[in-house]
């Protein structure tokens, strides 16, 4: 049975603990909004990227001189997956639920027998498969100087990985990163960037035949990279938004947790505080009527 | 006829415009051309220039570093690489920007040279047509 000074201790220091996780929970809640509007005001580039390069794609495909970038190199010896996760933790299964992911893909590629390396990027997936997988990791990304993900950061991730691809390290690109879905839903999901696939669908001019210039080949080798260096600014704003939104709903358990155990401990302490006083009076009336 | 379009123009951060335009002055890869509504469906890369856009009732001018526009007989979108309002564009970014473009002329590879030869001169004809 702890004593009263130690249960009145432990309260305090809950109190403050309740006091960070809320805090924490009103700044994530804070810059979520502030990821969630960057994330929308991303999406109209992002779609129409993805709409001209699907119908590009679609026209070029079956040619031979098609970009090596959006037919492969022929092989899948050789993956490449980019771990993007957060540069902190204290978000709930967050940074856990990608690498969950990420591991089954790397389990079931090395039972292939498949050449595997990995980037990450953020330091929290680093350092859960610096562990196990530390000799596949060909380099970090470091982003925990970049306040705000900039398109300028997904152009430099995507050069890095074009430069990678040309010089024949790898055969097949996936990113893996949670998508937002709403502030308690992140789904954690994987993305082929390298062969580029892009849905095609009915463009603005309503299936109308595009004059093109310079021609097709041309547009769609320059575009590509650039498609590229969307899907990875789309997937780092849905991370950050998801990291937010992580972050809101665990610090939100964790402030309602240590309400629960203020509760809890305040009945204890004044149950033992009331037993000593009931034991104190027993013993003066014990006392008194002995004489 | 319409005598107004649909004109975007978006960067991968934001849309930065969304009027109805009665015509567009765009820089594209193989020279300047100017879209008007009823424009044969057209897809065209850019080089680094200004984009004009003539509203029923105002002119604006963005400076674009590159990407593609998408034109139809309704609309006409601009997906800049990098765009910014003629007024904000400073001499440090034209700095920037000319800079990058001789890096990238010096790092092309063989095959490349042509193209990075060509931005570096894009540049600098922007350079000149800014008076900057």
């Amino acid at each position: 049975m702890p004593s009263l000074k130690d249960l009145k201790i432990r309260i305090e220091s809950v109190k403050s603990t309740r006091k960070i996780t809320k805090a924490m929970q009103m700044v994530a809640a804070a810059k979520l909004r502030r990821a969630q509007e960057a994330a929308e005001a991303a999406r109209p580039y992002a779609e129409r990227m993805e709409a001209v390069l699907g119908n590009l794609a679609a026209g070029v495909a079956s040619s031979p001189s098609a970009p090596r970038l959006l037919t492969g190199t022929g092989q899948s010896e050789k993956h490449l997956l980019v771990v993007a996760t957060a540069e902190r933790g204290l978000c709930g299964g967050f940074n856990s639920s990608i690498v969950k992911l990420a591991r089954a893909h790397l389990a079931r590629l090395l039972a292939e027998g498949k050449d595997v390396k990995i980037l990450t990027v953020g330091k929290k997936g680093r350092e859960q498969l610096r562990r196990d997988y530390g000799n596949l990791i060909v380099e970090h990304v470091d982003l925990s100087d970049v306040r705000r993900i900039g398109y300028t950061n997904a152009v430099d991730i995507a050069h890095n990985l074009l430069n990678r691809f040309n010089a024949g390290d790898y055969d097949v690109c996936t990113i893996f990163y949670n998508r937002f879905e709403n502030v308690i839903t992140q789904v954690p999901t994987a993305r082929q960037l390298i062969p580029a696939e892009f849905e095609a669908t009915e463009g603005a001019a309503g299936g109308a035949q595009y004059d093109y210039e310079p021609e097709e080949g041309a547009i769609l080798a320059e575009l590509l990279p650039r498609g590229i260096a969307t899907q990875i600014f789309t997937a780092l704003l849905e991370n950050a938004a998801s990291e937010q939104g992580a972050r809101m709903s665990a610090m939100d358990n964790a402030t309602r947790n240590a309400g629960d155990m203020i509760d809890r401990l305040t009945i204890q302490y004044n149950r033992s505080r009331q037993a000593a006083i009931t034991t104190e009076l027993i013993e003066i009336i014990a006392g008194a009527e002995a004489l | 006829m319409a005598d107004t379009m649909q004109f975007e123009l978006v960067s991968p951060e934001r849309k930065l415009a969304s009027v109805a335009a009665t015509s567009v002055q765009i820089p594209g890869m193989e020279g300047d051309l100017t879209a008007m509504p009823e424009h044969s469906p057209l897809l065209t890369t850019l080089r680094p220039g200004v984009v004009k856009v003539n509203a029923a009732s105002e002119t604006a001018e963005y400076v674009v570093t590159g990407g593609f526009a998408e034109i139809s007989p309704t609309a006409a979108s601009i997906l800049a690489e990098q765009a910014v309002p003629r007024g904000d564009f400073s001499a440090e970014m034209m700095e920037a920007l000319s800079a990058d473009a001789d890096l990238a002329l010096r790092d092309a590879p063989e095959d490349m040279k042509m193209a990075a030869s060509q931005r570096v001169r894009d540049v600098a004809a922007l350079k000149a047509q800014l008076g900057m």
